[in-house]
Formats: C-alpha cells, structure tokens, sequence
C-alpha cells in the first residue's frame, strides 16, 4: 500500500489560513490503513485546527471517500464542492492531485506527506519496500528489493561499508544485500550471486502511464 | 611483457613484476591549489600512482578529476577516484574522456560514501550505475564504445581499479564479489584498510585458490595509525572496519608520544608481510592526512627508489 504521515499541525494551519470554508477530505483505502488520512484521522485533524484557530473562521466540513485515486468516487463531491472555498486532502499525492484535476478551480491542499510503498509491520510500523523502479529484480535478489532497501541502490552485492549485518548509514536499518546473501543461501540458490547484473533501464525517470492488454479492444467496443 | 592496456605507469610498474606501492591525496576543502601541491611533494618519487579521492565521506571537496589533472600537471601519476554518488552515467563518461584528455591514465570505480556521512545530507544521491558497473563501462570506453554502444573516435584507455573490503559482511560474499569485478573488467585491487592480519590471510588463500590473483593485480590497503586514539575511532565509526583489540591493545602500551611510531612499526611490519604474501602484488598506502610522513614509510618499508619505467 501507499504509506503516509500527517503533516505537522503549524504547517497544515499556514496553509489554510484566511479561508472561510475549508473541507477535509480523508481517503479510505491506503492511508486509512496506516493510519494517516482516514475517517478518524480527519476527525483527529480537524479537532486539532479548531483548538488552533479558536472560534476564528476557517469552518471546516468533513469527508472521507473510498478513494480519491478513482473519479468515480471524487464525483461524491460535486454537490458540496460549492460550500467550500479550499480543499484540504488527506489522501496519497496521487489522490490529491486526481481530487484537484476534478475541481481545477479549487485550491487544494496536502495535510500528509506521502512517504513510500510498504507493508505493514506493526500497527503504525510501515516499511518501505518498493520504489516502483518498473524494472523488477526481485526473482534474482531472494525476494529483498535492493532498489529500495539498499540505501545506494546497489545491484551487485553488498558496499564495503555493511557493519556486520547492519547498513553503514544506520545500525538499525539491515543491510539489503547480507537479507540477500542470507535468503539465496536458504534457497541453495547462491550461484545468483556470481552473475552480474547490466546496468538498470530507469523507466521511472519520465511520468508513467500504464495500458494494460485488452484495454483499447474494450475502449472502442464501449464506443460504438 | 603482455601488451599493455593503458599504458600508465602503475600498470607498466607491476606489469613488469615490481611490488607497486600507490598513495592517496585527498583534495581541499577549497580551491587551494597550493595546499595540493604542498602534499603532492611528499609523495612525488615516493609512490608509483597518488589516488586523488572524490569527495571522501561525502564531503565537498575539490572535484578529483580537477586535483588528479594537478597532479598530473606536476609530473606526476593521478588514481582518479570515481564513485557512483554524485555522477549518472553520461557525467561519468563526459569525465572519463575529460580525465583522459588530461593525461589521467588511472582510475578506481566506488560506490562512494553514503551522503549521510557528510556536510550535506539532505542531498539526493544518484546511484545512476553502482561500482560493478562502472567498472564494466570504463572497460567498454577502453575498447571504444559509450554504453548505448556507439563509437567512441578517440577511446579512454584507463587502467581500471576497484575496491575491496574483505572486512565487510557477509565474509563469504567478499571473494564472490571480487571476483565478479574482475569479471566486469578490472585490471587491479585495492583494498580496505587492513588491520586484522589473520582474517586478511584467510582471504587471501581463497583468491589463491580461485586463481583471482592471476587474473588481477591486488594491492594491499595500509594506513599507519598515528596514535590509540585515531584506532578507537576507525572501530567504532568508520563503517566496515576491522581493528583488531590487539592493535588498540599494542597502540596503548606506549607512551603517547610514542604511538605514531608504533603505529608506523605495525604498517612496516604487515608491509614486509605483503611482500612475501603470494597473491599480493603491491601495497596502497593510505596516510590519511599525514601525507608527509610517505617519504618516511617508503624509505623504511625499503620499497624506494620506485622504478622508473
């Protein structure tokens, strides 16, 4: 999932001062689940900003839709959209930008930092493992993504500067490539470690748009 | 004599079979040319090759290209440090035929130092290619092609290097690792400062075994410790380091102002060591901000004068 963290209250505050009708809208998929811009959350956010701005105005409306990453559900809003004169989206950065392409003359505004994709470790422990490079290596790399969790990104075994089993940047992040080495040798698939990967393809560095197959076929059969 | 690749001098010195001794240089936090100049004199005629450092620790420095072009211009030999943290591919190869328009004839491919480590840690590091494949594209750039394939008019040839930290875990991965750098096109070794003797033994009986040191010059890392202090500090932050108790043991049995000495009695002593180690062809000398001791070091360690090839 999308993993997220709410921005700090001042800064949310500056950002909707000198609005009179600010919504906020929550999303209820990924950062509901970790806990940073779901139904409770904007309950939580929008508590917080009344205390800070006492009886002053802005008014502040609560919404939370199943997701803001899917038009479908954004259409919710267009009823109300005209009561408010700001957005304040708890959504991912995806959402927030879909949310302010629905209400182009709108302003919007970001109340959470989108940190990463990860997984759950704990409740409120999120771990990145993916950076979305689009050139998965994971079948060669036991599972571990060196992309992401090696903090050089390295693709061919592990810097001089592992620290036991720890990374050289941190002795509680793990060093990606000795999980590899530990995980291959589980496997009895070490061999992998004597090939040596190309240099990546970055297919990440230009915006990405993703046609899956039959799409088209089904696009024009609906057309006609 | 095999036909030589680069033809530098640190490739024609162990190409011929002598025990290469290399130094290092780190450039100024500045555009002091004359600081550089200064340290360049205490290694000239001292060392076969100077490793210009690039941006150690993730420290601005002085560019290494432009510091390895100033030893250059001083008659001597440039180890032109790349790592893989500041440059994507198309600056590293624009600075690989820049080096060699310059008359650099040597290079070592890092990973480089996390930017954490330094004085700007909220930069975005590049990580573009990794050292293994920077070793290849020199390789390729030598043989005449850009990494798209295209043809390059005038070819860099370079005498490729890369690291090795023995000392780092997984301990098993490291000759792996090693020998995969070999593999991707390097023509010599330097190691990781070397400290703990036993382990680096063991090391080197496996590249022995695996016929690595045949296929590859491996120069031995040195750094004389100048005092118990500077061996305390090494352990404890300096990622993949292994100092021994014994060495921070031996560096304190002695009066304080006789530490530098033992410090540089201990490099002597794995020095004579190297020399004798099957598989070692050489030693890189890593007197960290002590440039001027070098002409000490080489004399006592009896590797002067250097040969002149």
């Amino acid at each position: 999932m999308i993993i997220a963290e709410r921005k700090p209250l001042d800064e949310i505050k500056s950002m909707v001062e000198g609005f009179d009708k600010v919504l906020v809208i929550g999303c209820g998929t990924c950062v509901s689940v970790c806990l940073a811009g779901g139904s409770k959350e904007v309950s939580t956010l929008i508590s917080e900003l009344r205390l800070a701005f006492g009886n002053a105005k802005p008014e502040f409306g609560a919404e939370t839709l199943k997701r803001q990453c899917d038009m479908e559900f954004l259409s919710e809003l267009d009823v109300i959209a005209n009561d408010y004169d700001a957005f304040l989206s708890m959504a991912c950065g995806a959402g927030i930008q879909f949310l302010a392409e629905r209400f182009p003359e709108k302003p919007v505004f970001p109340a959470v930092n989108t940190t990463s994709i990860g997984v759950n470790r704990d409740v409120g422990v999120y771990e990145e493992n993916c950076r979305a490079c689009g050139t998965c290596v994971l079948g060669v790399t036991g599972g571990i993504c060196p992309v992401t969790t090696c903090a050089k990104g390295l693709f061919n075994g592990p810097c001089g500067g592992t620290n036991q089993t720890s990374c050289e940047i941190n002795p509680d992040q793990p060093c990606a490539w000795y999980k590899i080495y530990e995980r291959l040798e589980k496997q009895g698939r070490l061999d992998l470690i004597t090939e040596i990967t190309p240099a990546n393809n970055w297919v990440n560095q230009t915006p990405r748009t993703t046609i899956q197959p039959g799409y088209e076929e089904r696009a024009a059969a609906l057309k006609e | 004599m095999s036909e030589l690749k680069s033809g530098s001098n640190l490739e024609k010195v162990l190409n011929a079979g002598y025990f290469a001794f290399t130094g290092e240089c780190g450039p100024p936090k500045g555009a002091n040319v004359e600081h550089l100049t200064e340290k360049f004199k205490f290694l000239k005629g001292n060392v076969d090759a100077v490793n210009i450092t690039d941006n150690q620790t993730a420290v601005v420095r002085m560019s290494s290209l432009a510091a390895s072009a100033l030893l250059v211009q001083e008659g001597m030999e440039a180890n032109f440090q790349m790592v893989c943290r500041d440059r994507n591919r198309l600056a590293m190869m624009a600075d690989i035929l820049g080096a060699h328009a310059l008359g650099i004839r040597n290079m070592l491919c890092l990973s480089g130092d996390h930017q954490t480590f330094g004085n700007h840690p909220e930069a975005k590091n590049v990580h573009d290619i990794d050292s293994m494949q920077l070793i290849r594209l020199v390789k390729t750039m030598r043989e005449g092609k850009f990494m798209n394939g295209d043809d390059i008019d005038v070819p860099p040839k370079m005498f490729i290097g890369a690291a090795c930290n023995p000392f780092a875990d997984p301990y098993e991965y490291r000759v792996y690792r090693l020998a995969n750098k070999i593999e991707a096109g390097a023509d010599f070794i330097q190691t990781q400062c070397i400290f703990n003797m036993e382990k680096f033994r063991d090391f080197m009986k496996k590249v022995v075994d695996m016929g690595l040191h045949e296929k590859c010059y491996i120069l031995a890392g040195v750094t004389p410790m100048k005092n118990a202090g500077m061996a305390n500090f090494m352990s404890k932050f300096v990622p993949g380091m292994d100092i021994p108790d014994d060495l921070i043991k031996r560096l304190k049995s002695v009066d304080k102002r006789d530490q530098s000495e033992e410090g540089i009695k201990f490099a002597l002593e794995q020095i004579e060591e190297f020399k004798e180690m099957e598989g070692v062809a050489g030693v890189h000398l890593m007197a960290i901000e002590w440039e001027h001791k070098v002409p000490e070091i080489a004399e006592r360690a009896k590797v002067l004068p250097r040969p002149q090839m």
